[in-house]
């Protein structure tokens, strides 16, 4: 059972690892095109490497829709195996 | 700048001097810890150990070893960029420094960058390819493209320093370093660019490519003793040795450098290029392409072998090539051959493929300014006894004006750069 603040930690952690930027710049409100100036295929790396230790599915409609840093971690919350209502 | 009247000058041609340089090879991180190895006799030769050698023949090479890619760009560009287009950065950067060359809003649109590779990014060809068989196609990061691609040195080096004029990969094997050093030169004399970043970079110390070349018999196996397994115009020479690296130089119009106010270390006066169209990787017996280059690039800077005064040779330690070089240089310099010193960096470098040429005439412009020649190392029993091959340790020559760098390399590319002192 994974909760948010984890998955928090791994997503900055792999945001840090894919673009050199500060793991503690990577907070929820934050947004990846805005105000962390990730570029498309960046996201695209960060997106893969989320799906990979999730074990969620990402497609890419909905990776589209993951505009704040706290999106994304609430859609591994929503979609994680053991994390599914 | 001290101005002389050059054979491109008399041509009416533009002249192209070199105005800084930079190096990473396995005997340093930049060109004074090159040069200062090179002038010493060591060797950057030695058991392989960044990949995994079971079961290869060949498991000797020289390696670029402490390299710390985080001292030049950052975590983004390293993780995209191929050690070959790490190494090629750093040194396009040491030789921006060495030149003092900022490359301003005026300056980027005449700044071109041409880096040669033999075989470009390799390694991370291979990974892909491992990565794709292992975890299917998602796993393929969207770089790949980038990474893999031929031209990703000169990608990074121009948008990292903001260069706006043509930038370009070319491949010609052992020769791509030199040839497009070549190009650079050609680029500025047509007035396509005032300013060139040219050289060559691989990093090809791979097991792929220790297998290719030792199964090819190009490599020498001598396994047990690293340092003088590379035996340039040696009797017992038995092949090349792998190696990796990158050298960048800048080239600049001369009025371009006077312009800036740029110390200009030599004037590059010659370029020559052929093929052998003989046989992928043995070259012609009589040296057929390798005259050809000789002697074109001696024609383009306005003299005759009798007005050489070094060779850097190519002298990779195969049995093929150091013989047919001795032959080549005897046919083409006649008896000044037997008159001047003639040495293999590559004794102490191995064959650093497509970086070789580039690493080799910032040796060549080296001895130009200095009269130190650095020496053959391991060159027991000199092939041709009535040639001084400066085995062993290195020679002081008081004055040498002119320099011939050669490269010649499988697919039969042949090239020769000539520099002139300033």
């Amino acid at each position: 059972m994974v909760n948010t603040t984890d998955i928090l930690d791994a997503l900055a952690k792999i945001v840090e690892e894919v673009t050199g930027i500060d793991s503690a710049d990577v907070t929820t409100e934050k947004s990846f095109t805005d105000d962390l100036d990730i570029d498309s295929l960046s996201m695209v790396e960060i997106t893969v490497q989320l799906e990979d230790t999730f074990e969620v599915q990402i497609p890419d409609d909905q990776a589209a829709k993951l505009r704040t840093v706290g999106d994304a971690v609430s859609y591994v919350v929503n979609h994680h195996k053991a994390g599914r209502p | 700048m001290t101005e002389r009247a050059g054979a491109g000058h008399s041509r009416g041609r533009r002249r192209v001097m070199v105005t800084g340089y930079g190096a990473v090879t396995p005997l340093g991180h930049s060109v004074d810890e090159t040069w200062t190895a090179m002038l010493a006799g060591r060797s950057g030769i030695g058991t392989v150990d960044a990949i995994d050698v079971t079961g290869l023949g060949v498991r000797i090479g020289g390696q670029v070893r402490g390299f710390t890619p985080g001292r030049y760009m950052p975590p983004t560009v390293s993780r995209r960029a191929d050690p070959y287009a790490q190494y090629a950065l750093a040194a396009a950067l040491e030789a921006c420094e060495h030149a003092g060359l900022v490359v301003d809003d005026r300056l980027a649109p005449r700044v071109a960058v041409i880096i040669g590779s033999g075989y470009g990014p390799v390694g991370s060809i291979y990974r892909a390819a491992n990565t794709l068989r292992d975890k299917g196609p998602r796993a393929i990061s969207p770089f790949t493209q980038v990474t893999t691609a031929m031209d990703s040195a000169v990608g990074e080096i121009s948008m990292r320093l903001g260069t706006q004029g043509p930038s370009r990969a070319q491949s010609t094997a052992c020769a791509s370093g030199a040839d497009a050093v070549g190009a650079g030169m050609r680029m500025i004399g047509h007035g396509e660019a005032d300013i060139v970043l040219a050289g060559g970079a691989d990093a090809c110390v791979t097991a792929v490519d220790l297998a290719g070349s030792g199964n090819a018999r190009a490599l020498s196996r001598r396994n047990d003793d690293p340092t003088a397994a590379c035996r340039p115009f040696d009797a017992h020479r038995d092949g090349f040795v792998m190696s990796e690296g990158a050298a960048v130089v800048v080239l600049e119009a001369a009025e371009t450098a006077d312009r800036r106010g740029a110390t200009v270390l030599a004037e590059l006066t010659g370029y020559g290029a052929s093929s052998d169209a003989h046989h992928w990787t043995a070259p012609h017996p009589e040296g057929r392409g390798a005259c050809l280059a000789v002697e074109a690039a001696l024609r383009d800077a306005g003299i005759s072998g009798a007005d050489v005064d070094y060779v850097n040779a190519h002298g990779t330690g195969t049995l093929l090539n150091d013989a047919v070089e001795t032959a080549v240089l005897r046919k083409v310099l006649g008896d000044r051959v037997t008159r001047i010193p003639v040495s293999s960096t590559k004794s102490m470098t191995g064959h650093m493929i497509g970086a070789a040429g580039a690493v080799e005439l910032v040796a060549a412009i080296q001895a130009l300014r200095t009269g130190d020649v650095p020496p053959t190392v391991n060159c027991d029993e000199p092939i041709d006894p009535d040639i001084n091959f400066v085995p062993h340790r290195a020679q002081h020559h008081g004055r040498l004006r002119t320099a011939l760098s050669n490269s010649f390399g499988f697919g039969g590319h042949n090239a020769a750069l000539v520099v002139r002192a300033i």
